[in-house]
Parts: C-alpha cells; structure tokens; sequence
C-alpha cells in the first residue's frame, strides 16, 4: 500500500472516531440553544462558531458525521448493488433481456420521483422518531438511486460481452458462472466503485434537499445534509467563511475515501 | 486720501455692488417662491414585484395578492380606507351617510370625474358596477361581504347620488366599498383594469414577466399646490417569486420598493444599506399553534382529552419562551403576541389584554390540576401516558422552523416531547382540511381585514377555518358558543363603541381559552430605494406604495 493510501486511512481512521465518539469529543449537546449566542462567530467556547438558534456548530458536525458517514454509504451499497445485479445481468444475458432491462431503467428514470416522496411523507406517522425518519429516508435513496448508475454498468457489461477476451474465454469453453466471476466482474469493478464513491456525497445533499419535503433527518438531530443548507445564505458565507467547514470537511472525507480504497493504477 | 477699509459712499462700484444684491435677492425670492409650489419630480417608471401573474384584472374577481394589489393600484372606489390613519375617507364619493340601521347607505358623488380613456364618470357607472359586485351569477369575492345583507336595491336618485338599501344592515357597511373599484357601466362585471378611475391603468401584461401600469391622464386627484396626481409616468410590476432574486434586483437599482421582507433577507439589507431597510413595527399578521380537538380525528383519545383542556392549552402557552421566538427566529423582527389581534390594529385591538408570561413553573401548576405528574424529566398524564405530540408546519418558511425547534426545546423543559416535522404545504392543507391526522399545527393566518368581522370565518364555531374542531353544527364548547354570541352581535350594531365592547369579549374569551396560541406579531419589513421620494411605508398592504399617486422618481 503506498504511504499517500496509508495517510489517508489513518486519517479517515481519525475521522470515524472523532465522529463515533463525538458525545465524547463535542463542547456541547448537539441540540442545546444557547438563546443569546446565536450565529456566534468561533470563539474558545464555540470554536466553530453557533448556527441561527445558538446551537454549537462543531458538536453538530461531529454528530452530523457519525449519521452521514454510517448512513451515505450504506444507501450507496444499496443502491451500487441494486445497479449491478439489474443493469449487469440485463447487459450480461444480451437480447431481450438487455433491451427488457434498459426499457425498465428508462421507465424508472422517467418517473416523477418527488411526487412519490411526497406521498409516502404523508403515509409515515407523524410521531416517527427521528432516527428512525433518517434510515428510512436513505433507505429509501439507496432503493431509489439504482437507475442511473445501471444504465452506466450495462453499458460498460455490453461492452466487455462483445470484447475479444470474453469471446476466446468463451471459445476456450469456460463456464458463464467462471465468466461472470472472473472476466466480467473484474472489469466492472473500478466503474462500480466510481458510482458508489459518486452516490455518497450525492446522498448527503439529497437528504438535505429532501428536508425540505420533511422527509429527511428531522430537528434538532444533525446531518451533513442539513448544516450544508446554511450554503444556502450567501452573504452570511461571504463575512463568516467558518461556514464551509461542512462542505469543505465532506469533500475531504469522501476524497480521502477515494485514496483509501480506490483501485491502484499499477506502476 | 482715502484710507484703507473706508469706503466712498456713492461711488459708481458701490452703485454696482447694489444693483448686483438687488438682483440676486430677487433671483433668490423668485427661486424661494417657484420651489415653494413646485411640483415634485414627474415621470419615471416605478418598479415593484408581484409573486406570481395576476389571476384577473377583472377588480371585481381579484382574490389573490398579486390581482388585488393591481386592483389598488388601478381601482377608483367610493371610499377608501387609509392605510395609514386605518380611518375611512371618501374618494369618488364626496360624502356617504349610513342609515335604517344600517341598512342603506347614500354616497354623494364627486362632480367633474373621468375615467382614464376621457368618458364622464356617472351615478349610472356607480350603479352597474355595484349590481354587479352582488350579482350571485358572477361569484365576485369583492360582493360577497354585500351579498351577506341579503337582497338589496341599488339606484341613482339624481345624477351624482347614489343609494344601496339592503334586506339585512351590515355591521361596517362603509369600509367594503374600498375593495368594489368602480368600472365603466357598459363593461361592468367584466372590466380589465384598462379603463379605470383610479391613478393607474393596465397598459400591457407579458405572462410570466411584468404588469405595465401606465398613468391615468384624467385622474381626479390633485395634490396640495393643484398639481395633476399621479407625479410617475408608470408602475412596472414584476412577476418574481424568489425573494433572494428580489433582494439582488433591489440592490442594483432594477427594484424600487419591496413589501414584507423576510426577517433574514431584511438583515442582509440592513447591514449593507441600513436606510434602505425599513422595519415598521408589528403588522397585523401573526404566527399562531392549535391543538387538534376535532372529534373524530384519527389520534388517541387520551391525546384528544389533553388538546381539550383547557389547562393544558394554557400550559402550553405558558412554557413558551415567546421574547425568545420574537428575538431568535425572527431576528427581532417580531412581538410576542397578546391576543388574536395585534396592536397594530389600532382602534379593535384590546387594550386590556395583559402580555402573556413565560412562566414554566405556573405551566406545571396548571398540569398538575389535570393530574400529570413528571418524573425522571418526562411529563405524564393520570394514566401514565408521557406527553409526547407531533407539531406540524409548512417545510421551507426559515422563521416558522425556528420557532418549531424553539418550542421543541421550550416544552422539554416541561417533560413534554415534541415531534416537529415540516411538510410541504399541500400535505398541511390535507391533514388539518381534510384527515384531520395531526396533533398541533403551526400556521400564519393572515388577517387582510383590520374590522372585527375579517375574523367571522374563522372564530364563529360552524367557521371551515375555525381550525382546532371546524364546521361545527352547534357550538362544541360553551365558551365557543360565548363567542358565537358576540360576534353575532357585534355584527348587529352600528355603534363602533358597542362593536368594541363585544369584540373586545371575543378578544378576552379567546386569550383565556387558548384554543389558539397566538406566539409572535411578524413586524412589516420593507425596503424602499433612497430613489423614491415621499415614500410613507404603513402596515397594511399595499405597504410601501399604499400612497403610489404622491410617489414620484429622484431622476
């Protein structure tokens, strides 16, 4: 593994503890209002500053982290599985099935998603817990989020089926399961990480769209979705750049993921 | 030999010297007296915004904000309600009387008036319009308030008199003719605003993009020195919803005025151009929480029995910090609430009503006469269930989801769990219209009417707005039929001081019921460009250009 892989897992390490143990590490209650301090800039008491109600914004980032950074990729596996097993096997058995598979991608891209979300918010009880709202809301992204990344894998699957390697594979009598396993998958592999590294942030921010609907992760629990919506609040980024902390703590974080677990470009 | 700093009086420089004075006291009293009676500057395009394109132009069908507003601006009516003084004051009627108990009213109309294309302005024109107002084929929201005295005969009793009788008397008769703008009679009840009596008329509309106003060269109206009204050649409104684009427009110069800004946009402008930001004081609009006390609503009875307290109610009302949802979520834009009216309603508003504290201690008191108890930081009721309840709101307004998180973390205080989930606005209207699947709801309700009987569709008990147990076949309670009584009442007499006297009665039932919870008076925050001359912002809307004839352009 090389040194920059290494810096970066043990940063990532860093991080995942910070947020895990963030009761531990937080100056205050994520969710405690200190009335007359609000949109305190960072002092020693708030080293990050308060947001609009005075709540501390470090406490609320580090408890933001540990629900994104357990909850985004779990809907991104969920949703990077559902694109290989549906976009690969339409792509991989060809014909029918793959004009079949592409039709059903189509259709699911196609279809008003938002309506559906506004539907099912006025299904759920309103009494839901909040934690419970949040797995549902990225369970409900991972399940939902397949398609376009599907049309991607079927893609790249059409591609490999008709290559040269495949067919002598073929010629040479391996067995569909063997060349699935070991010619496909392996090939198909860096693009389905690519997609899955690109769901994760994508999921964050569209838990923060989904606040909106009062759907996603609901007060006083933080995410990174919701304290990205102080983006929102141009001027206010101008005279207090501590606000890009969220923004600027998520793009680390998913690079970092990127450099820990990313294939490696043979030397 | 003359000295030095003497002077030879009569010489031909000093002849010079005193002429030139003489001159320029003259040219300085000729400039004195012209400006004294000059007008201010004319011409010039006034820009505003709209939210959204008007649904009609016809004044008589406006309901929504942006046609009433270009209803205001190009409305001729007989008498208008100062937006400032909240007084009547007459306009194309020179004089009214009200009489019969309120049953007919004669306006005396104003001599020599046109409309905007030059045709004379007559008691025919008068007549057709108001017709059609009442016209119950026509459905206009502007008759409807007529149509509640029952049949009624309107005539011409000569040629600048006019006379309206009705079936039953209506209680503040003379303040529903500021909403009925008077058109031409052969195109009553289908006028477009193009041929109008008031200081603008509709020149052009572009879906999507603006409403050009365009100034009425007949109107009647003259300012103090006689100078024809209005001093502006236009009014431009803008079809723009995205207050943030708004606020960026203003900046540039492109905006002239802005009405009702957002507590956060308001502070963005302040601190970059403080005189521009206008901070009025409370309006009339307040932000109010209900319990859900419908009968069959689907939520557990022991939840319906603690909504129905009155205790409970109170409670709530006493464990919320409101000084803090004033300061917090409206930046200090805002007033804690003391009744269902805000002071700002000058003359209804009742004085006697007393600030309501926040005050936990007196909150567990009021519980504890209800049998709940707290323990280990959890309220329950008599039966062990802990108070736990889901409060609602329309996902997006900044201020409203401050004031949920302030509350939430007000009645944790108190052991009480509050669930706060924003929902987009239709799946609101669903739950408190139609399911009636919700606990408590946080709303703003708008009061558009500054006289007591605006506050009929939602205070009488059989009201659909009567939101906490609405469309009541008889009164559920005997404080809601208390207050069905006043209104009535208060609705039946032409004396204002007798009117004050019941509505005040409702004012009081309603503060120590509780049914709703009045939390903040929002303030009026506008923003008016330096540009503007005699700009005069009030309260009521048309908030920054309520006084658009007097307005005029710094070129």
């Amino acid at each position: 593994m090389s040194r920059a892989r290494w810096i970066a897992t043990g940063v990532l390490i860093a991080v995942f503890v910070l947020a895990l143990f963030a009761s531990a590490f937080a100056p205050a209650p994520y969710a405690k209002q200190f009335r007359n301090d609000t949109d305190h800039p960072p002092s020693t008491q708030f080293p990050l500053g308060t947001d609009e109600l005075g709540r501390d914004r470090l406490s609320r980032l580090l408890y933001g982290m540990r629900i994104s950074l357990l909850l985004a990729p779990a809907a991104a596996l969920i949703s990077t599985a559902l694109a290989a097993i549906i976009g690969g096997a339409g792509a991989y058995l060809g014909g029918t099935w793959d004009r079949a598979t592409n039709m059903f991608i189509d259709l699911f891209l196609s279809l008003p998603w938002l309506f559906l979300l506004l539907t099912l918010r006025a299904l759920l009880p309103l009494d839901i817990p909040p934690f419970t709202s949040v797995v549902v809301t990225f369970a409900l992204l991972g399940i939902l989020g397949w398609a376009a990344s599907a049309r991607i894998v079927a893609a790249s699957v059409r591609s490999i089926r008709s290559s040269e390697f495949l067919l002598q594979a073929r010629a040479a009598g391996c067995k569909p399961s063997r060349l699935l396993f070991r010619h496909v998958l392996p090939n198909v592999k860096p693009i389905l990480l690519a997609q899955f590294w690109i769901s994760v942030p994508l999921f964050i921010l569209t838990e923060a769209n989904l606040g909106m609907l009062g759907l996603g992760v609901t007060e006083p629990l933080p995410s990174w979705g919701n304290l990205l919506r102080e983006l929102e609040n141009y001027t206010a980024l101008r005279h207090s750049p501590w606000l890009w902390v969220p923004l600027l703590s998520l793009v680390l974080v998913v690079s970092l993921f990127q450099f820990a677990l990313g294939t490696e470009e043979p030397a | 030999m003359r000295a030095s700093g003497h002077r030879v009086i009569g010489s031909s420089g000093e002849v010079r010297a005193r002429r030139l004075f003489g001159c320029l006291l003259m040219l300085a009293l000729v400039l004195a007296l012209t400006s004294c009676s000059r007008k201010p500057e004319s011409g010039g395009e006034l820009r505003v915004t709209i939210k959204t394109d008007p649904k009609t132009l016809n004044p008589l069908m406006a309901e929504e904000d942006a046609s009433d507003r270009i209803r205001y601006l190009t409305g001729g009516v007989l008498i208008r309600v100062n937006r400032k003084e909240q007084e009547n004051q007459g306009e194309l009627a020179e004089s009214w009387k009200v009489d019969e108990g309120g049953r007919r009213i004669t306006f005396d109309l104003r001599p020599g008036v046109k409309f905007s294309d030059g045709s004379d302005f007559s008691a025919g024109d008068v007549v057709a319009t108001i017709k059609a107002a009442l016209d119950p084929s026509l459905h206009s929201p502007k008759g409807d308030p007529l149509r509640a005295g029952g049949k009624a005969d309107v005539r011409a009793l000569s040629g600048n008199e006019v006379v309206i009788e009705f079936e039953h008397p209506i209680a503040g008769l003379e303040r529903l003719f500021d909403e009925i703008a008077i058109s031409p009679e052969r195109v009553a009840g289908k006028a477009d605003s193009s041929v109008v009596l008031g200081p603008f008329s509709v020149a052009e509309q572009r879906a999507g993009e603006y409403v050009l106003l365009k100034r009425n060269p007949y109107y009647w109206k003259k300012d103090s020195a006689g100078h024809q009204l209005p001093y502006l050649n236009a009014i431009r409104m803008y079809v723009l919803s995205n207050r943030d684009t708004e606020l960026i427009r203003f900046r540039q110069g492109d905006i002239h005025l802005i009405d009702g800004l957002p507590p956060d946009l308001y502070e963005q402008l302040h601190s970059e151009d403080s005189g521009a930001a206008r901070d009025l004081g409370p309006s009339i609009e307040s932000e109010q929480l209900w319990f859900n006390q419908v009968a069959k609503a689907p939520i557990p009875v022991y939840k319906k029995t603690w909504f129905r307290s009155r205790n409970f109610r109170r409670a709530i009302s006493l464990a919320i910090n409101r000084s803090d949802l004033a300061r917090v979520a409206f930046r200090g834009h805002a007033t804690p609430s003391v009744g269902l009216l805000s002071p700002a309603n000058k003359f209804w508003f009742d004085q006697n009503l007393k600030p309501i504290p926040y005050d936990t201690n007196a909150a567990l008191d009021l519980l504890k006469q209800d049998g709940f108890t707290r323990t280990e930081g959890t309220l329950k009721d008599r039966n062990g269930n802990p108070v736990n309840f889901s409060l609602i709101t329309n996902a997006g307004n900044k201020p409203r989801e401050r004031m949920g998180s302030l509350i939430q973390q007000d009645l944790q205080q108190i052991g009480i769990n509050v669930n706060f989930v924003p929902l987009d606005f239709a799946s609101i209207a669903e739950r408190i219209m139609k399911t009636y699947d919700y606990d408590a709801c946080m709303l703003g309700l708008t009061n558009v009417d500054l006289d007591p009987n605006g506050q009929v569709n939602v205070w009488m008990s059989s009201a659909d707005l009567h939101q906490w147990n609405p469309a009541q076949k008889s009164p559920a309670t005997e404080w809601e039929a208390q207050i069905d009584k006043y209104l009535r009442a208060q609705a039946s007499t032409l004396d204002r001081a007798e009117r004050k006297a019941d509505f005040d009665k409702v004012q009081e039932i309603a503060a120590d019921e509780d049914p709703m919870l009045y939390l903040v008076d929002k303030n009026a925050l506008v923003a008016v460009s330096p540009k503007v001359k005699n700009a005069d912002p009030v309260v009521l809307t048309p908030q920054t250009y309520w006084n658009a004839e007097y307005l005029s352009l710094e070129k």
